[in-house]
């Protein structure tokens, strides 16, 4: 499991306008190419001074790959970053004022607390 | 001495620019009444009449990241670009730009760390809607110098909440000890009961009205005691999963002072989230 790389994920795509097109248009491609390419790239270091051991779940990838944010909410995904994100993928769609805010909370409405552990 | 001009806690919703310069039928039938509010906030602060803001607020996930992530940073710059892409797209926000009080910034720094607090710092922070929030709503035309202080509310494992009363006691007794000619406003934003990207998340009232009338009880009193003995951080999820954003508060009353009445109070029960505002005016009081 690793929740820090799924964070990583959403908040190095999140501020990125071109990333967040990418990631709504192809999903599993970007996940993909994430992946392979960014997934190991210090924030703050040169590329070639690359962790060599971080990777995702076979769950983790696919709740990426699908937008399934109840899956990240569950897989402990940070509330914060899924919901900013998504809301940047998917307002948009919508016509009504904050519909897919509140779509998100109702496919979430089968949790009670204990919500999922977002520490790292 | 430097004098402290006001002490200001306020919630810090990023959505009020937007509500309040909205028109015809895209103005929520709140906005009025929201906007009433903030500018009757807002008087306290021009009332005090201050040289430099001393903000306290919360890194969203911006420029902090989890490879190396602060419990308390001090800015320490000229200047302060602001607002991020995100906020931009999210909220609406514009991009500002800050002048910074670099001496006010070391004197802090330095004290802090001195007194105990190991506070990391910041040459040159971008600061989010935290900061630039209680800007657009207390003093819109950001032309005064700000000190930045960043807490970490948002990413476990986070400092006890004993520790933000802490921090804020001492904020208050540094600033005051400053050997400056200036007055300083310290004004820090938080959050009542919150929930962001859970279940209980854009209800018609924050998700726990009853944890609300508390917390603005305990902050209008500054009653510390109360409020730590029945917040800890695990109790902060049960109001909402982003509820931690309360400690910034508890900061604040540790700046207003154990018991300290607030000289203004007040709160707009909004969807999603209640809106709190408290300005303490501690030369008068001990004056």
């Amino acid at each position: 499991m690793s929740k820090y790389l799924l964070n990583k994920f959403l908040f190095t795509i999140d501020r990125d306008p071109e990333l967040v097109e990418r990631y709504r248009a192809d999903p599993r491609g970007t996940v993909e190419w994430w992946d392979s390419d960014r997934a190991c790239v210090i924030l703050n270091c040169p590329d070639a001074e690359r962790s060599t051991w971080l990777k995702f779940t076979d769950d983790e990838r696919e709740a990426l790959a699908t937008h399934d944010y109840v899956r990240l909410f569950e897989l402990g995904a940070h509330n914060f970053l899924v919901l900013t994100l998504f809301i940047a993928l998917f307002e948009r769609d919508y016509e009504e004022p904050l519909a897919f805010q509140r779509e998100f909370a109702a496919k979430l409405s089968h949790w009670s607390l204990p919500y999922p552990d977002i520490s790292t | 001495m430097a004098k402290i001009a006001a002490v200001i806690a306020s919630t810090h919703h990023p959505f009020y620019l937007r509500a309040s310069t909205s028109t015809g039928t895209d103005r929520p039938p709140f906005a009025d009444e929201w906007v009433a509010k903030i500018e009757a906030f807002r008087e306290t602060l021009t009332r005090a009449n201050p040289d430099v803001l001393v903000m306290v607020g919360s890194d969203h996930f911006h420029q902090l990241w989890l490879d190396n992530y602060p419990q308390f940073l001090v800015g320490k710059a000229p200047c302060y670009d602001a607002n991020f892409y995100n906020e931009e797209r999210e909220f609406g926000l514009p991009r500002m730009f800050l002048q910074g009080d670099e001496e006010l910034s070391a004197y802090l720094l330095r004290q802090g760390l001195d007194e105990g607090f190991d506070l990391a710092f910041s040459n040159e922070l971008r600061v989010d809607h935290s900061i630039t929030c209680p800007l657009i709503t207390l003093r819109p035309q950001a032309d005064l110098p700000i000190v930045p202080i960043y807490t970490n509310i948002f990413a476990p494992p986070l400092p006890q909440p004993r520790r933000f009363v802490e921090l804020g006691k001492a904020i208050r007794r540094m600033v005051e000890a400053w050997p400056s000619d200036k007055r300083v406003a310290i004004i820090g934003t938080g959050h009542l009961s919150l929930e962001l990207g859970g279940p209980r998340q854009f209800g018609p009232h924050g998700p726990d009205p009853e944890f609300d009338r508390k917390a603005v009880s305990w902050i209008a009193s500054s009653d510390i005691d109360t409020a730590l003995a029945e917040v800890s951080l695990d109790s902060l999820w049960l109001p909402g999963n982003a509820t931690h954003g309360f400690m910034d508060f508890m900061l604040m009353m540790g700046v207003a002072g154990e018991n300290m009445k607030a000289d203004y109070t007040d709160s707009l029960d909004l969807f999603h989230t209640m809106e709190a505002y408290f300005t303490w005016y501690p030369t008068e009081a001990s004056s």
